[in-house]
């Protein structure tokens, strides 16, 4: 019954039609610089999105986490447009703008009434070459990122369980270090050190320009020529691979840290779209990932939330677009009464069991439907379409790839969710890490109030 | 092929006049508010039924509203959580439920395509119409939302924002957190899920948002087969006015954290608000523009003393809270909250000027369709129409709202309105 549903979906010719990824126009100018364009026409807006092929995993040591703290100084000014005057002048364009660092990219984007197109183009074709990095800016804007830092990793204690998860799980990869960098690299960045990593980096061969919304693809490329075409390419130095050397035993860590609540992490290596060999162990794992956790009738949920009760929460991830190799991951948080060790039994069971035994074809329908689902849902937002073609470029996979989601995820097997577990979700290459609550002394402190309470 | 000819219905699309999207509006048999935009484009639609059954409704049993709501698709009709959700997901349709303040809301997501609609409606009726509230699965959830509980007093910015309502509203029913506290929640029973559900989610409290590729007629269908077996019942007493502090109060909670959270306000603003734009859009000025603001301007960028500063107005049915927020490494506490209050305190004296006011007007009406460009955020702003019987035409006329608002008027506002000797202050942090 559900399966013919699911067939049904896949015929209709508006469904399917839809949750294909749509016509992306593709253009390389002479400099080097890519420019993708996607037509949507649901709204008059756009969205503009620059990609650097850079982001933490490109970090030597001692400079951890500086595309990060250069996504901040790209806010503080060129010559053109000193420090303020990008945000002032999207901002009086009724724009939001912002940017974000990943592992593998660092990206600029504005959203804008799609008149307003030019805006975007005029300014980040400006601070692509022409940053002034300027030592008391950095100063000041250090003292941000390290805020930024306490307020994400340090006073979070499930963030910190996931820094040392990573840190502990890769020996050599650069997946170990945190985006944000590690402390004593944060609080020792120089000015020399900014500039000599934008040099390096920021080029228009180094860049993907993604433009998703109510625009004229002929006209965008035009715009683009006009603002980008100009600037001069740099002699890029191809990035070492860095390739994780072999794990052979389990690690096992613990993180003590102010909590209520103990949690768990487990994960084991795994390849990802761009390193799997063959190419369909990647959707196989994405599969596998949705069998535990695509939704609330996934394993997860209905076995260790529902039926043994024995989770409170519990998730799994797998972050397929990245450009190295990943961690496929488990967590979750025990019930009363509960140990983490309890849930790590349960877990490897769950993990046991797929290893074992074929998924049934109403759960693999029941993905393939909700990914069908999704791609059509996804075109509601101009912004995860853009980030969808951003990501699969800037990591080297090409952007062609979201038109093969769908069908590749439909052709995987209940054999190949099998061989995946088998082969990758291996003991020797699986790392365990515990969260140790310690206790939070906690008084509230009403001494200072000027004044008493409410009138009555 | 068939793609060409959804590019040339695209391609029509776009040369009509755009305009701010054109609201339905009618009720149900029982009474009803049924609100209905049609997007064309992709075939999916978002159905949303809203309840005036949130946190407010607690009265003393904090957090049952949210309970309530967190148990409905837990078991329905014969259909055990395992059904529900396997119905749910075999079509692809996304269902989720939650409370805020002032609604309690289930919502779903699905394509238009009639087998998998037809089965994600049905399965959403009898998540609606049929909850079991069967003891077991009470027992699961009540100890989840327990955990939850927990869990949040990890947070020192969670437990400032609890502290902080607490300051506000005192004895109001906004004062507590939506999710209830442990000594509330520990004591429910199923029945008291049951009663609170009996009471609030009934046709006369309902109203219903339809956004999607679905035609009126289906619209109406799909409306009174939500709500068709619902008792007509009938609407909740209004939320109790707000009684504003009588004095300023600052209280500090000791955590072990690097970070200090700082909040300051008051109760602020309601949806029907005569003064809404004019604190809307001095707010903006304040620290609600994003990165353009002078909050922003003076913590952040002159002086690098937190990531995040900001100022916001959470309008509701009865004054929501008006929060200026930041978090400092904990030895630079006084200094950020000096300089907070500094930057506030001149806002209010002076109001903003000229170029400051152009600039939030340029922004705000520059942006403006970038606030409903997606399903997601056109239900939203439906539904807040809906629910709090804004005009219909409330989008269309959102700009020259914005645009006719003075200096003077902000001004005016904001004294009389965010009266600086009443401000209430919390920290949480490591102090000294």
């Amino acid at each position: 019954m559900n399966y013919r549903l699911a067939a049904l979906a896949l015929l209709c010719p508006a469904v399917a039609a839809n949750a294909e990824a749509g016509k992306v126009h593709e253009h390389v100018f002479s400099n080097g610089l890519k420019l993708l364009v996607k037509e949507d026409h649901r709204s008059p807006v756009v969205v503009s999105q620059v990609w650097y092929k850079v982001g933490s995993s490109y970090e030597p040591g001692g400079i951890t986490g500086i595309s990060h703290m250069l996504e901040h100084m790209m806010f503080k000014g060129t010559a053109k447009y000193p420090a303020g005057e990008f945000s002032r002048i999207i901002a009086e364009n009724g724009g939001n703008e912002n940017a974000f660092t990943g592992q593998d990219y660092t990206a600029y984007f504005q959203t804008l009434e799609k008149s307003r197109l030019e805006i975007s183009f005029k300014l980040e074709s400006d601070r692509m070459r022409n940053l002034d990095l300027k030592a008391e800016e950095l100063k000041k804007e250090l003292e941000v990122v390290t805020e930024e830092r306490r307020m994400r990793t340090d006073d979070q204690p499930r963030s910190k369980v996931h820094e040392q998860f990573m840190a502990t799980a890769f020996t050599n990869s650069p997946y170990q270090n945190p985006v944000i960098g590690w402390p004593s690299d944060i609080a020792n960045y120089k000015v020399e050190d900014l500039q000599a990593w934008y040099q390096q980096w920021y080029a228009p061969n180094n860049a993907t320009l993604v433009v998703v919304g109510d625009v004229d693809a002929q006209q965008v490329e035009k715009l683009a020529e006009q603002y980008f075409a100009p600037l001069q390419p740099s002699v890029l130095k191809p990035v070492k691979p860095q390739d994780e050397s072999e794990q052979r035993g389990v690690r096992r860590i613990t993180v003590k840290a102010p909590a209520k609540l103990p949690y768990l992490m487990m994960g084991y290596k795994v390849p990802v779209l761009k390193t799997a060999k063959p190419e369909w162990e990647a959707y196989a794992l994405e599969v596998l990932a949705g069998v535990l956790d695509g939704g609330d009738s996934a394993r997860l949920s209905s076995r260790l939330v529902r039926g043994k009760q024995i989770a409170v929460s519990a998730g799994a991830g797998y972050d397929f677009t990245s450009r190295l190799p990943e961690i496929f991951l488990l967590e979750a948080t025990p019930a009363e009464g509960k140990t983490v060790f309890d849930l790590e039994y349960a877990l490897l069971d769950e993990v046991y069991q797929l290893k074992n035994q074929l998924i049934d074809k109403d759960e693999l329908q029941r993905i393939k439907a909700q990914v069908l689902a999704s791609a059509v849902y996804q075109k509601d937002s101009n912004f995860y379409q853009a980030m969808q073609l951003g990501t699969l470029e800037t990591v080297g996979i090409g952007w062609q790839k979201a038109d093969e989601y769908v069908d590749k995820i439909n052709q995987v097997t209940a054999e190949q969710v099998r061989e995946v577990a088998r082969k990758y979700l291996i003991e020797d290459t699986l790392t365990v890490a515990y969260l140790d609550p310690q206790p939070i002394t906690q008084a509230a402190k009403p001494a200072k109030a000027i004044g008493g309470h409410h009138a009555f | 092929m068939r793609f060409n000819l959804i590019g040339l219905v695209l391609l029509l699309l776009s040369q009509t006049v755009w305009s701010a999207a054109k609201i339905e509006n009618w009720q149900t048999p029982q009474g009803s508010r049924v609100y209905y935009v049609r997007t064309a484009g992709l075939p999916m639609v978002d159905v949303r039924v809203v309840f005036d059954a949130g946190s407010a409704r607690d009265e003393a049993q904090f957090g049952v509203a949210a309970l309530t709501s967190a148990l409905l698709d837990s078991g329905a009709g014969d259909l055990s959580a395992d059904d529900i959700a396997q119905r749910f997901e075999s079509v692809g349709a996304n269902y989720s439920a939650g409370v805020n303040e002032d609604m309690a809301w289930l919502a779903i997501r699905t394509l238009t395509e009639k087998a998998l609609f037809d089965k994600a409606l049905a399965t959403f009726e009898t998540v609606l119409s049929k909850p079991a509230f069967n003891q077991a699965d009470f027992e699961r959830e009540k100890a989840r939302t327990l955990a939850g509980l927990k869990h949040r007093e990890e947070s020192p910015g969670e437990l400032a924002g609890l502290a902080f309502n607490r300051a506000l509203y005192g004895d109001h029913p906004y004062a507590h957190p939506e999710t209830g506290v442990v000594e509330t929640v520990a004591g429910f029973s199923a029945d008291d899920l049951k009663s609170f559900y009996q009471k609030y989610y009934v046709a006369a409290n309902a109203m219903v948002v339809i956004v999607g590729d679905v035609s009126r007629e289906q619209a109406e269908q799909t409306a009174n087969q939500v709500l068709s077996k619902l008792p007509v019942g009938s609407k909740p007493a209004e939320i109790p006015a707000v009684t504003m502090p009588n004095k300023a109060s600052k209280q500090h909670i000791e955590f072990p954290s690097t970070q200090t959270h700082v909040l300051v306000g008051l109760p602020g603003t309601y949806r029907k608000d005569p003064d809404y734009f004019a604190l809307y859009v001095g707010n903006h000025i304040l620290g609600g523009g994003s990165m353009v603001s002078r909050l922003f301007e003076e913590v952040r960028e002159k002086r690098g003393l937190a990531y995040g500063a900001y100022s916001v107005f959470a309008p509701l049915y009865r004054q929501g809270p008006f929060m200026m927020s930041l978090q400092t490494r904990n030895d630079q506490t006084e200094q950020a909250l000096d300089v907070l209050l500094k930057t506030f305190n001149e806002f209010l004296d002076k109001g903003p000027s000229d170029k400051e006011l152009t600039a939030a007007k340029q922004n705000i009406t520059g942006g403006f369709a970038m606030r409903f460009d997606t399903n997601s955020k056109l239900t939203d702003y439906v539904a807040m129409i809906g629910f709090y019987q804004q005009p219909l035409d409330y989008l269309d006329t959102f700009q020259s709202n914005v645009e006719a608002v003075s200096i003077e008027q902000i001004k005016d506002a904001f004294k009389r309105r965010v009266k600086p000797e009443l401000l209430q202050t919390v920290t949480v942090g490591a102090g000294k």
